[in-house]
């Protein structure tokens, strides 16, 4: 397997402040503002979009953290288990007017499942959907607003965002078949 | 594109995975597998703490109730269960079965499973009869309850509640009390107890407490006080009056006498010690209601918890190809 840093440290940090700017643009209100971490990656990359917003306009978001896994599509079709995580907000959602926050954007099913998980929560004015990622691929309508960066890949390759607060490194790596 | 690396990274270790199609009992059930249903009950806990209490991971699944024996709490605890998972639940109770008519049990799950089931949860007064019916359907089969051998959820639950109340299993004593022949609670708890290294004493006349039980890692005595001393779990079971076919008792006065668990013998146990009981309890007969009623009494969180372990289940066995 081929390993190709796509992002380092530097600039994931430039990219994560960019996209935080991009978010307050589109959000007249900040304060209504009400940031959702996917887990497992998306939570931190939330927390630093809420740390970043606070830097920027002064008014940091709640961030709260969901787990999809009760929400997928795929049981039992999947060849791993599914790893459950927490599903926290400190937030009521009705009205918020939130962004979901994911590492990764691929097939859209996670987000699709992220969808479904929020509305059993409350009923937020609006969602948007923020991801450092967007490797393309897509199997649902689904777009993300806001874009760290996107990566035009193989499906036989493979993304992986590392984070330093569960990975120890922050960096973007993207996994190649040695045969292509 | 920036620089490539070839640095490998250390990846976390693999978590326990759950492999059985059913689960029968907790013989079979490694301790990093019982970790995972407790890990997994603890999240499918939040789920009924919502205002929407329902996931769709089920949806389009079709569990089926198949009770041979009477069980109102199981049962609603295992439809519940299915019903917060979107599954579609079917209810049938051997009195409205054609069981009544003579059918056999396989001909009666062949018949079920013509309509597609996928998991079937069942109770038999014999012992064994689910792992007999696992090798002749397709559908994963939870044991709800079988004969005086296996009642894994119910121990599962019981590890899951400990684990709530902050107990640590290594090295924790937990005081089995009452009919412990009779039953299948008993011996699921044994059996998860001891995979997760707690020390557990069983306690009781020697007509409900064989000797043999020590064969499963147990210590045995017929003191309560002794049982009680330093305990950091009471667990005591329900006088299943019903199966005592044979004169066990020389009376239950003196079984209350010498094994109820009054607020003044629980002194004996550790002071943050909890007191469990499966259910149905009889009031002055196992316990006093001033225990059963008691800020240590883990009796209604039981109940609570069924419903998260038995999500657990549901869920894990559905996602085994």
């Amino acid at each position: 397997m081929i390993q190709v840093q796509l992002i380092d440290a530097t600039q994931m940090y430039r990219t994560l402040m960019r996209m935080a700017h991009e978010i307050i643009e589109k959000q007249a209100d900040v304060g209504a503002l009400g940031l959702v971490g996917i887990q497992t990656r998306g939570v931190p990359l939330a927390r630093r979009t809420a740390a970043n917003v606070l830097a920027v306009c002064g008014i940091e978001p709640p961030v709260g953290e969901l787990d999809i896994t009760f929400y997928r599509d795929d049981l039992g079709a999947r060849l791993d288990q599914p790893e459950v995580k927490s599903t926290h907000f400190g937030f009521d959602l009705t009205d918020r007017d939130l962004v979901i926050v994911d590492d990764v954007l691929f097939t859209g099913r996670t987000i699709r499942a992220a969808l479904d998980a929020i509305m059993d929560f409350g009923r937020p004015r609006r969602i948007m959907l923020a991801v450092l990622i967007d490797r393309g691929h897509r199997e649902l309508p689904i777009r993300a607003d806001v874009v760290g960066k996107n990566v035009p890949t193989g499906r036989n390759e493979n993304v992986r965002v590392h984070l330093a607060e569960v990975d120890g490194v922050d960096e973007v790596v993207l996994y190649r078949p040695e045969s292509t | 594109m920036t620089a490539a690396t070839k640095s490998k990274r250390s990846e976390p270790p693999p978590a326990a995975k759950w492999t059985h199609r059913h689960l029968l009992g907790l013989e079979d059930v490694s301790a990093d597998e019982i970790r995972l249903v407790l890990d997994h009950a603890r999240h499918f806990k939040e789920v009924s703490t919502r205002d929407i209490k329902k996931v769709p991971a089920l949806r389009g699944k079709t569990v089926v109730n198949l009770f041979f024996e009477a069980s109102t709490r199981t049962r609603t605890s295992f439809e519940v269960a299915a019903k917060r998972l979107s599954a579609d639940v079917l209810n049938i109770t051997a009195s409205g079965s054609s069981v009544t008519k003579g059918e056999t049990l396989i001909d009666t799950v062949h018949t079920l499973e013509a309509y597609r089931i996928d998991i079937l949860v069942m109770r038999h007064a014999a012992s064994g009869a689910p792992h007999f019916l696992s090798r002749h359907c397709t559908s994963r089969i939870v044991n709800a309850g079988d004969g005086m051998h296996e009642h894994p959820t119910q121990a599962l639950l019981d590890l899951f509640t400990m684990q709530e109340r902050g107990k640590s299993f290594d090295g924790l004593k937990v005081a089995i009390i009452g009919d412990i022949i009779h039953s299948r609670v008993a011996r699921s708890d044994i059996l998860g107890l001891n995979k997760l290294g707690a020390h557990i004493v069983l306690c009781g006349p020697p007509t409900l407490v064989p000797k043999r039980f020590e064969e499963f890692g147990a210590q045995r005595t017929t003191r309560l006080d002794e049982a009680l001393d330093g305990a950091d779990v009471v667990y005591c079971l329900r006088m299943q009056f019903e199966r005592q076919q044979a004169n066990f008792l020389p009376s239950v006065d003196e079984y209350v006498r010498l094994f109820g668990v009054t607020a003044e013998r629980l002194k004996r146990a550790k002071p943050d010690a909890i007191v469990m009981h499966p259910g149905p309890l009889n009031r002055g007969i196992e316990l006093t209601s001033e225990v059963a009623d008691s800020a240590r009494s883990a009796v209604l969180d039981q109940v609570t918890n069924g419903v998260a372990v038995r999500m657990a289940v549901l869920f894990l066995l559905a996602g085994v190809n």
